[in-house]
């Protein structure tokens, strides 16, 4: 599918993101899928990009492709990475399905200059409705599984995220929340706001020179 | 015709010593200067004999080569002058496949150590004019490269477009890159690993053994006494073509099934199916591979561990690396298994280098990258097609 400007259409989320990164800048996409962001930036951006995805069926697809992509685990393969060794390391709605998150994080920060992470915001008014009356797990849209089969382990809100940048000594230097329709929000200007309409976030950041 | 062109067609009529019997180009190095081997020995003016399929551009930036494994040689896609089986990798090789030659100029040579041209043990030692044998200097897989990148100064090829090859292939290609880095754009090592385990080198000392316990194999001696371990040299490939198989691959062939019989024979004749190919398996390679080749080459793969050679962080053999590379592991190798693989990745990656890896998903094991594994040829078509657009290749023929 291609936009109105010649370029290819990808998920509101995913240009949210494609818009952060400087063009000609090293990206590493972590949880690249069959590389829709990576391709698109590839191609529209002129990164040099690399891409980590577990499935098997993503990687082959990726370097069917032309991508260069690594079948691997984050969690395990992120820390064999040199410092330093990204512009911009992405990690697209894949925090919550980490078994640390916070590890992840921490090793996004080490080997990029920046990091971007998106993710579904579990104090969406919808989530909190679902779950205050039905008194069941939510579902919905962007998390459309069971509790008994989700790989989604360490959900979190807009806010919980904000306070484990802090903790973590990470800067946030943008946050933009997207609701059902697609429209997005700056977080910095209400993160109340932002967390109680906000369906899922991305965040680009920085580390603190000094940790 | 280009330059390239009539050197490569006067060599196709060269003089040949040795075996010498052989159709194909072979080429003389190592005239000017002697080649000083890893061991320190000096190897003197040497045969490499050599294949090229397709044309190489006007830049030169389309050169492929091919790296080939133990057993393998350089008649790639064409039938094999002994045995008039087809080239071993013609599903890989040729026009509109994954190495094109309608878009590629591919090479390969007989390795260093080879019995099918190049310098090795059956070759004619000048100094006695009789086989080297046991006389061949023990070399290493880095020697393997260098006599590899002789061949390409004196085809005056600068950089190769794509080095690629499969288990002892891919060590080389590895090397390739360590040691020239600058003349690599793209690499892609298969089913291998950055040093032998300590398993292999046990496999490969049974076969050694094997070969050494026939009493044909007198000492090393057997060509200039008009015999040849045949029993020997079965055995030791009747042991190695076990692990290039998986178990599912050998229940899937051959099962419990018995051969040409009803029933057992309470003997030891061979009542299985999978007991009878082996034999064939056997038989059929000492036809067309020699015994102390078989030695060398084990063990110059005993020998590899590139980690060591750069201080101990294979990280560092790929320091600062601009090759594209893509790895390949396929799920049922257990000669060459995906950790190993994998081990090769993750010094990739912290070199900070542009690296693709795939698991192939199959269950013909270490021979996998040999057989026809449609996804393991649309991956690889696919980096290949990627590298090509980055070395600002045309997408098909020559432009």
């Amino acid at each position: 599918m291609m936009g109105g400007d010649g370029r290819k259409s990808i998920r509101v989320d995913l240009q949210l993101i494609a818009d952060m990164i400087a063009p000609g800048s090293r990206v590493l996409d972590v949880g690249c899928g069959h590389g829709t962001l990576l391709d698109y930036l590839v191609h529209f951006k002129q990164v040099d990009g690399r891409g980590i995805e577990l499935g098997t069926e993503g990687v082959n697809a990726c370097v069917s492709a032309g991508l260069s992509v690594i079948q691997g685990d984050a969690e395990i393969d992120l820390k064999d990475y040199p410092d330093q060794a990204f512009d911009y390391v992405v990690l697209s709605q894949t925090l919550q399905a980490m078994h640390a998150p916070q590890e992840v994080l921490l090793n996004l920060m080490r080997i990029g200059r920046r990091a971007i992470v998106s993710f579904p915001n579990f104090a969406h008014w919808r989530l909190r409705l679902y779950l205050g009356f039905r008194g069941r797990m939510p579902l919905n849209d962007t998390l459309p599984y069971d509790w008994f089969d989700t790989p989604n382990i360490h959900l979190c809100s807009i806010k919980d995220f904000i306070v484990l940048c802090e903790e973590q000594g990470v800067t946030v230097e943008r946050s933009i929340s997207l609701d059902h329709n697609g429209t997005t929000r700056r977080i910095g200007s209400s993160v109340f706001t932002a967390n109680l309409l906000g369906e899922q976030a991305v965040f680009l950041l920085r580390a603190n020179p000094v940790r | 015709m280009t330059i390239l062109e009539s050197r490569i067609a006067a060599e196709g009529n060269a003089e040949r010593g040795g075996t010498g019997a052989f159709p194909g180009r072979k080429v003389i190095l190592g005239k000017d200067q002697p080649l000083r081997l890893d061991s320190g020995v000096l190897l003197p003016a040497f045969p490499v004999a050599y294949q090229t399929y397709g044309r190489l551009n006007d830049e030169g930036s389309n050169a492929v080569y091919i790296c080939h494994a133990l057993t393998g040689d350089q008649f790639v896609a064409e039938p094999h002058p002994v045995t008039g089986k087809p080239g071993w990798w013609n599903i890989m090789v040729g026009p509109g496949k994954p190495l094109d030659t309608d878009r590629f100029f591919v090479i390969c040579a007989n390795i260093l150590g080879g019995c099918m041209g190049t310098a090795g043990p059956t070759e004619t030692n000048p100094a006695t004019g009789k086989p080297w044998g046991l006389d061949f200097p023990v070399f290493t897989i880095g020697d393997m490269v260098r006599v590899q990148a002789m061949l390409l100064d004196h085809l005056g090829i600068e950089q190769l477009f794509l080095a690629v090859g499969g288990s002892l292939g891919g060590m080389q290609v590895l090397q390739w890159v360590a040691s020239y880095p600058e003349r690599v754009f793209a690499a892609v090592p298969i089913a291998c690993a950055a040093r032998c385990s300590s398993q292999n080198i046990a496999l490969h000392e049974v076969g050694r053994q094997a070969v050494m316990a026939d009493p044909d194999w007198c000492g090393g001696d057997y060509l200039s006494q008009g015999k040849q371990p045949r029993r020997g040299l079965a055995v030791a490939r009747m042991g190695a073509h076990i692990t290039y198989l998986s178990e599912q691959a050998l229940h899937r062939k051959f099962g419990r099934r018995l051969q040409d019989r009803e029933a057992v024979t309470y003997g030891f004749e061979a009542d299985f199916q999978v007991e009878s190919y082996l034999r064939h398996q056997g038989i059929s390679f000492v036809d067309r591979f020699d015994a102390n080749s078989f030695l060398y080459i084990t063990r110059a793969m005993d020998y590899f561990d590139l980690e060591a050679e750069y201080g101990g962080v294979l990280a560092s053999a790929f320091q600062d690396t601009k090759t594209r590379f893509c790895v390949f592991s396929f799920t049922s190798d257990w000669l060459f298994s995906t950790e190993e693989n994998r081990m090769i990745v993750k010094a990739l990656n912290a070199a900070a280098a542009n690296v693709s890896f795939a698991e192939i998903e199959t269950d013909s094991g270490h021979d996998s990258f040999l057989q026809n594994v449609p996804e393991f040829h649309r991956v690889l078509n696919g980096f290949i097609a990627g590298a090509a657009e980055h070395r600002g290749l045309p997408r098909s023929g020559l432009g």
